[in-house]
C-alpha cells in the first residue's frame, strides 16, 4: 500500500499531460500534413511552370496566330506557330479511341454488373485489370506492326502512319478504365432498386438500362471523363503509330501529330534550354492541360447536376 | 391498354423482352471477347517476333548499331534504379498523405481542396508531369537529365494511386480498433503506427505495386525530361568497397529505361530492330503483368482472410 502511494506521483506523471509527448504528436501530425499539402503544391507547380514558359512563348508569338495559324512548324526556318494541326490530330485520334472505348466499355460493364454469373465476373475483372496494366509503348508497337498492316489489307491506300490505327488501339487500351469505373458505379446502386424493378415484371435488360444506369449516371459520367482525359493525353501510341508530322486534317486515314506526339518529338531532339523550341512544348502542354480541364469541368457539372443519393 | 388484356399478347411481349435480354448477353460476351482476343493477339505477336531474341546475352549486352548484338542491359539497370527513387519518395509521401486525410484531417475547406486535388492529379496526362519535371527538377533545381529527376517525376505521377490505396485500406478498419487503442492510453500516432498501418499493410502494398507497375511502363514523362535513347554504359554502382559502402553518384547519372529502349527500336526502319523491340516489349509486359498479378492475388487473399 505504501509503495502504491509512493509511486503515485510517478503514475500521474505518466498518465497526465506530457509536454514532450504532446510535442512529438504535433510534430508527426505536421509532417503528415505536409505530405498531404504536397498534392496542392504539385498542382500549383504544374500550372506555374506551364504558365511561366508559355508566357515567354507568347511574347514571341501572338495568341491570335497561335490559335488561328494553320501550320505548326516551329523548328523550321519559316516558323509557324499555329496549334490547330496538333489539336486536330489530338481530337481525331481521341474521337476514334472513344468511339471504340465508350460503347464497348459500357457494354462490358453492364454485362459484368447485371448479367454475368459470379464465376465469369471473378475471372473477367482481374483480366481487364491486367489489360489496363500493359505499358502504352507496347500498344504503340502493336498498332504500328500489327493493326496498321491489317488495316492496309482492307484499305490498300492507307499510309504506314495513320490516326485510324493509333485511335483504334488507344480505344482498346482505354476499355478497362471505362468498364471498371462504370461497373463500380453500377454495383454501388442499392439492390432494392433492382428488386423493385424485377417485382414490377421488368427484365434484366430493362432494369439495367432504365433503372440501374440512370441511378449510376454520375459515376458513369466520371468514368467517361476519365476515358476522355486518357485519350487526349495518351502519348506513346500516337507517337509511334500516327507519325509525327503536324497535319491539319480531320481524315483519320492520314498521318498526323498530336499535342503529346509533338512534345515527344521535341524532347527526343536536343533543344537548348530557353530557346523558342523549348518554350513551344510548354505552350503545347498548356493547351493539353486546358483541353483536359475543360472535359473535367463538364464532367464535374454533369456529376453535380445528376447525382443521386440513396 | 385494352389491347394487351389477353394472356396471349402479354406472353408475346414478355418473349420479346426476353429476346432483348439474350441479345444483350451475347453483346456483352462479344465485347469482352474483343478485349480478350486483342490481348492474346498482342501477346502472341510479340512472342513470335521477340522470343527468339531472348537469351542471356540480350540481358547482358548494351544497345548496339548491329541489331543482333544489341541488348537491354543499360535499360533494365536504369529502370531498376529509377524505380528505387520512385518508390523511396512516393511510398512515404503517399502513405503520409493518406494517413493524414483519413485520420487527422478535420472537415474543412483545406481538406476538401486537397481531396479534389488528389482526384484531379490522377487525371492529369502523364506527359504534363514530364514537363513539370523538365522545368522544375532538370533546370530549376539543377538535377540534370538524371535518374533522380526521372524517379521523382514518376513518383509524382503515382502519388495519387498510393494515397487512394492507403485511404481505402485504412478506412476499412473498424472504429472499434481505434477505440480499443485509445482506451488503453495510446496516442493518435501510436494507434496509427502500431495498429492501423500494420492492419492495412496488405491493401497499401497492393496500391504501391500497382503504382510501380504503372511507373515501369511509363514512357512519355521520362522522354520529356530528356532521357537518352542510346546509352552504352552503366551508372556508377550504388555499393562501394570502401567506407561508407554506399554511393549516391548514380542519382545524377544519365540513363535510359526499358520502355524508351523499346520505343527507340520500334521507331527504327530496319526489321531486325523490331524483333529487338518485341523482345524488350515481352520483358516489359511480363514484368508489369507479374506485378499486377501479385497485386490482384494480394487483394484476393486479403478479401478471403480478413474478416473484421
Amino acid at each position: 500500500m505504501t509503495e502504491w502511494r509512493r509511486n503515485k506521483a510517478d503514475r500521474v506523471g505518466k498518465l497526465g499531460f506530457s509536454f514532450r509527448r504532446h510535442l512529438h504528436e504535433k510534430f508527426i501530425e505536421f509532417l503528415l500534413f505536409l505530405s498531404a499539402v504536397l498534392s496542392i503544391a504539385i498542382m500549383f507547380a504544374i500550372i506555374v511552370m506551364l504558365l511561366k514558359e508559355s508566357w515567354v512563348f507568347f511574347q514571341h508569338v501572338s495568341l491570335w496566330d497561335f490559335l488561328t495559324d494553320t501550320q505548326w512548324t516551329p523548328l523550321f526556318d519559316d516558323a509557324h506557330y499555329g496549334i490547330l494541326p496538333l489539336v486536330s490530330g489530338t481530337l481525331v485520334s481521341s474521337f476514334i479511341a472513344l468511339a471504340v472505348a465508350l460503347p464497348l466499355g459500357t457494354v462490358i460493364a453492364v454485362y459484368l454488373s447485371e448479367f454475368a454469373p459470379f464465376a465469369v465476373r471473378e475471372v473477367a475483372k482481374p483480366f481487364l485489370e491486367l489489360l489496363g496494366g500493359v505499358p502504352t509503348v507496347v500498344y504503340g508497337y502493336f498498332a504500328l506492326l500489327f493493326v496498321t498492316p491489317l488495316l492496309q489489307a482492307i484499305f490498300p491506300e492507307l499510309p504506314g502512319f495513320n490516326l485510324l490505327s493509333a485511335g483504334l488501339v488507344m480505344g482498346i487500351m482505354i476499355i478497362p478504365y471505362v468498364s471498371s469505373m462504370t461497373e463500380d458505379a453500377m454495383r454501388a446502386v442499392p439492390m432494392n432498386l433492382r428488386e423493385g424493378s424485377y417485382a414490377m415484371g421488368a427484365t434484366r435488360f430493362q432494369t439495367a438500362i432504365r433503372v440501374v444506369m440512370p441511378a449510376a449516371f454520375s459515376g458513369i459520367a466520371a468514368a467517361y471523363i476519365l476515358g476522355i482525359s486518357r485519350a487526349v493525353g495518351e502519348t506513346m501510341v500516337v507517337a509511334i503509330a500516327a507519325g509525327m508530322q503536324p497535319n491539319l486534317t480531320w481524315n483519320p486515314m492520314e498521318p498526323a501529330a498530336t499535342i503529346t506526339a509533338y512534345i515527344v518529338q521535341v524532347s527526343l531532339g536536343d533543344l537548348p534550354h530557353g530557346s523558342i523550341g523549348y518554350q513551344t512544348i510548354f505552350a503545347a502542354g498548356l493547351t493539353l492541360l486546358i483541353l483536359t480541364l475543360i472535359f473535367n469541368i463538364i464532367g464535374h457539372v454533369l456529376r453535380k447536376r445528376y447525382r443521386e443519393v440513396y | 391498354m385494352s389491347s394487351i388484356n389477353n394472356l396471349e399478347e402479354i406472353r408475346k411481349i414478355i418473349d420479346q423482352h426476353r429476346k432483348w435480354d439474350l441479345a444483350f448477353t451475347v453483346a456483352g460476351v462479344l465485347a469482352l471477347m474483343i478485349a480478350v482476343v486483342t490481348f492474346i493477339v498482342l501477346f502472341a505477336h510479340m512472342l513470335i517476333d521477340g522470343a527468339p531474341r531472348l537469351s542471356w546475352d540480350f540481358f547482358t549486352s548494351f544497345p548496339s548499331r548491329r541489331p543482333e548484338m544489341a541488348g537491354i542491359l543499360s535499360a533494365w539497370v536504369g529502370t531498376t534504379l529509377v524505380m528505387i527513387v520512385t518508390a523511396a519518395s512516393a511510398v512515404p509521401l503517399g502513405i503520409g498523405a493518406g494517413v493524414y486525410l483519413e485520420e487527422y484531417a478535420s472537415k474543412n475547406l483545406l481538406t476538401e481542396i486537397i481531396e479534389i486535388n488528389v482526384t484531379n492529379l490522377a487525371g492529369v496526362p502523364s506527359i504534363i508531369y514530364g514537363l513539370l519535371a523538365l522545368g522544375l527538377f532538370v533546370y530549376q533545381l539543377g538535377f540534370g537529365q538524371s535518374i533522380l529527376a526521372a524517379g521523382l517525376a514518376l513518383a509524382l505521377l503515382i502519388l495519387p494511386v498510393v494515397i487512394v490505396a492507403t485511404r481505402e485500406a485504412i478506412r476499412a478498419i473498424p472504429v472499434a480498433i481505434r477505440e480499443g487503442a485509445y482506451a488503453l492510453g495510446a496516442t493518435k500516432w501510436q494507434t496509427v503506427i502500431d495498429h492501423l498501418l500494420p492492419y492495412s499493410s496488405a491493401g497499401i502494398l497492393t496500391g504501391i505495386i500497382i503504382g510501380l507497375a504503372r511507373a515501369i511502363g511509363e514512357t512519355a514523362p521520362v522522354i520529356t525530361i530528356g532521357a537518352l535513347t542510346f546509352i552504352a554504359f552503366l551508372p556508377p554502382a550504388p555499393i562501394k568497397n570502401e567506407f561508407p559502402f554506399l554511393s549516391f553518384e548514380w542519382l545524377t547519372a544519365p540513363f535510359t529505361v526499358m520502355p524508351i529502349q523499346m520505343f527507340n527500336w520500334v521507331s527504327r526502319p530496319e526489321e531486325a530492330f523490331q524483333f529487338n523491340a518485341a523482345a524488350a516489349g515481352l520483358v516489359l509486359v511480363v514484368m508489369t503483368l507479374a506485378m499486377n498479378g501479385l497485386a490482384i492475388y494480394l487483394r484476393y487473399r486479403m478479401r478471403k482472410t480478413i474478416k473484421w
